[in-house]
């Protein structure tokens, strides 16, 4: 815990900031666009810190919020099914999709559980032989090379009763995505926990083709506002190049025990992003090899979506073309009790952010 | 006897009575209870009286720290204690599982004696029903408890005015956390236990030097944040608290980042917060630290007559926020 409160200094935090003021003469627009980011920035009251020339957006970072209805409508499809266990990471429960939430269906009846690693899924396929466990697996590249792990070992284990349903999202391409449809995005503050595993360079094409300063940046107070300091220093200098912060985290070219893992189980593919469309090799889905652990199998029927409920602008909120408070349904129709999109529903979502912490 | 509860105890017939006698009546002992009339027959003294009840449903029913029955007699007495009483008697009543083991409920007993005993509040009548396996997660149980209310005190969480200080009484996150630990699925090894505790020797002490305090409250469920966000709301007033006066453990505030949850949210049992005016805060302060459950007392912060109904947090490191109340459950979060 040392690391937390070196990094979480007054003094270091006041320092930094003093020559991010100096350093933002320009004005400029930058994105941030991983939940525990926006999280980090709130809680802190970073904001109130900022210089009133520096514009900060939170963009598609929260795996959740861009999980498009039609994957969870897969996901509460399957808790319907005959002696099925839906094992998940927490806020993916309480999403609504067409018809109702995971939680809502587990209100009536449907087993659903929330776990903390993908091994607990296994260890519940273990306890449970005579039930089919299907492990929703939501994450970025953070959380996709522990759900490849979870199937070597279920296949290591024997086991029949294991599935996972892949909705993991890689990152890279959505930044792509972004700057393809067009965007005044002027620089990003690139995810931490994602670059643990990816590492940096990988945001290259970014910075050189598309003339967007990267940074890499880690969570804590002063990380995050060192990160911006660097991002501002490269944009006043006229550069664009990746640079990364989270030094202590983050190898340039990534970790490869967990790039090789996820590389065994998981292929890329096309995958649906809320508010963006189809994002070409942005999913990851199970290999041919592991197709007896594939969820999707036992969904042998085209499900229907509906269309998002009016006035609901999380695709805007996500590709950060508007803040929170611009919606017109924020605070009043859509509220963390009584969510109309995911952007409110997951605790890092920006517009669940925003409330909480303050956008008044 | 048997092992373990069977419908038949809560029935009103032999099996019942043996329970009370045999059981009930082992750990909960003095004069009013032994009548074991329809009900107990007190002498107050004259004023106003105070009169609260509580429900306890926590899962597991053994924690780190406590179990629930101590949680109950502690909870009951300090609600009480909140509104400036002085606690004189309580009632404990039980809904039992069928099938519960009676050494669970031996334990619970002895836990809500040495509660009730530490507190100096007599258990003077109860309940004992028993329904089916399945229909009550192994036990719940409801506390009822009367006090008295000194003449000249009037705290009340609609009385916070500008100017007032916020004392707490010590470090936040404890229970939650402690609680948090041991239910299933979450499994980390911590030497975190319960705060749970009566805090009616504290309010006393206090008392004994002022009797301006404005509003006090005990930060159970919903965490510190929700009860100043309470206080703010019914007083119309804006409460801005100092992150960095606010005690937490560092167990605790571990637990916390590992498992994505803010610490402001999460449920204390043995913990208050007080708003007194400026001029009495020091004396209030001194003489909490003074006592067994207020040593880590701190002033963390002040009424003020902006923003009023809103809690602002100046943060660990100098900037500002918002302290909203708990919106739905606390979930950790994903990656």
């Amino acid at each position: 815990m040392k690391f937390a409160s070196e990094f979480r200094d007054p003094a270091l935090v006041r320092t930094i900031t003093l020559n991010l003021r100096k350093a933002c003469r320009g004005r400029w627009k930058l994105m941030e666009f991983c939940g525990t980011h926006t999280v980090a920035i709130f809680r802190y009251g970073l904001r109130s810190l900022l210089p009133e020339n520096l514009i900060l957006v939170s963009g598609p970072g929260c795996p959740v919020c861009v999980t498009p209805k039609a994957e969870l409508d897969r996901a509460i499809y399957l808790s319907g099914l005959d002696s099925s266990v839906i094992a998940t990471y927490g806020d993916l429960v309480k999403v609504p999709g067409s018809e109702m939430s995971l939680a809502e269906k587990r209100a009536r009846g449907a087993d659903v559980r929330v776990v903390y690693s993908s091994y607990d899924a296994v260890a519940l396929a273990e306890r449970l032989p005579d039930k089919r466990v299907f492990f929703v697996a939501i994450g970025f590249e953070t959380t996709a090379p522990s759900t490849a792990a979870a199937v070597i070992r279920a296949e290591a284990l024997g086991l029949r009763n294991f599935f996972v349903l892949s909705l993991h999202k890689r990152t890279p391409p959505v930044l792509e995505a972004l700057l393809k449809r067009g965007t005044s995005v002027e620089g990003f503050v690139c995810p931490g926990h994602v670059s643990a595993i990816i590492g940096a360079a990988p945001f290259e094409p970014v910075a050189s083709h598309w003339r967007r300063p990267c940074v890499v940046s880690g969570f804590e107070p002063s990380d995050v506002l060192q990160a911006l300091l660097m991002l501002v220093r490269q944009l006043e200098d006229g550069r664009s190049e990746v640079e990364v912060e989270y030094a202590r985290g983050v190898p340039y070219h990534g970790n490869r025990n967990a790039l090789k893992l996820m590389d065994q189980v998981f292929t890329v593919t096309a995958s649906e992003w809320r508010g963006l469309g189809e994002v070409e090799a942005s999913g990851l889905r199970l290999r041919e090899a592991f197709s007896p652990f594939d969820a999707s199998a036992f969904i042998d029927r085209d499900i229907v979506s509906l269309p998002d409920p009016p006035g609901c602008r999380c695709g805007d909120v996500l590709r950060g073309d508007i803040s929170p408070s611009e919606c017109a349904l924020f605070r009043k129709n859509c509220t963390p009790e009584n969510p109309v999109g995911p952007c409110m529903v997951s605790s890092e979502g920006s517009c669940a952010t925003h409330y909480l912490y303050g956008d008044r | 006897m048997d092992q373990v509860i069977r419908l038949s105890h809560g029935s009103g017939g032999e099996a019942s009575r043996r329970l009370v006698e045999e059981i009930v009546h082992t750990y909960l002992d003095n004069d009013v209870i032994r009548r074991l009339d329809d009900s107990a027959v007190l002498v107050l003294e004259p004023g106003r009286i105070a009169f609260t009840t509580d429900s306890y449903v926590v899962d597991p029913i053994f924690f780190p720290g406590g179990d629930i029955g101590g949680l109950a007699v502690n909870g009951t007495v300090n609600d009480l204690s909140m509104v400036g009483a002085s606690p004189v008697a309580i009632t404990l009543s039980l809904i039992l599982e069928e099938g519960l083991p009676l050494a669970s409920l031996r334990r619970i007993l002895e836990s809500v004696r040495a509660a009730s005993a530490e507190a100096g509040v007599p258990v003077v009548g109860g309940d004992t029903k028993v329904v089916g396996k399945g229909s009550a997660d192994l036990v719940f149980v409801n506390t009822s408890g009367i006090g008295v209310v000194p003449a000249g005190v009037d705290i009340s969480s609609s009385n916070a005015s500008p100017g007032d200080v916020v004392i707490l009484s010590g470090s936040i996150g404890d229970h939650g956390i402690a609680v948090l630990s041991k239910r299933q699925g979450i499994d980390f090894e911590t030497d975190l236990v319960s705060d749970t505790a009566p805090l009616n020797g504290l309010v006393a002490a206090m008392l004994g030097v002022t009797n301006s305090i404005h509003a006090m409250r005990d930060p159970t469920r919903g965490g510190l944040a929700s009860t100043l966000n309470e206080i703010a709301e019914r007083s119309g007033v804006g409460i801005v608290v100092e992150e960095s006066a606010v005690p937490v453990r560092p167990a605790v505030a571990e637990a916390c980042e590992l498992l994505g949850l803010d610490v402001f949210y999460v449920a204390n049992e043995g913990k208050l917060v007080a708003f007194v005016p400026a001029e009495e805060a020091n004396a209030v302060l001194g003489v909490m630290r003074g006592t067994r459950y207020g040593e880590g007392s701190s002033a963390i912060g002040r009424v003020v007559g902006d923003h009023p109904g809103m809690v602002v947090l100046n943060t660990s490191v100098g900037g500002r926020r918002i302290l909203s109340p708990l919106s739905g459950e606390l979930l950790p979060r994903i990656c």
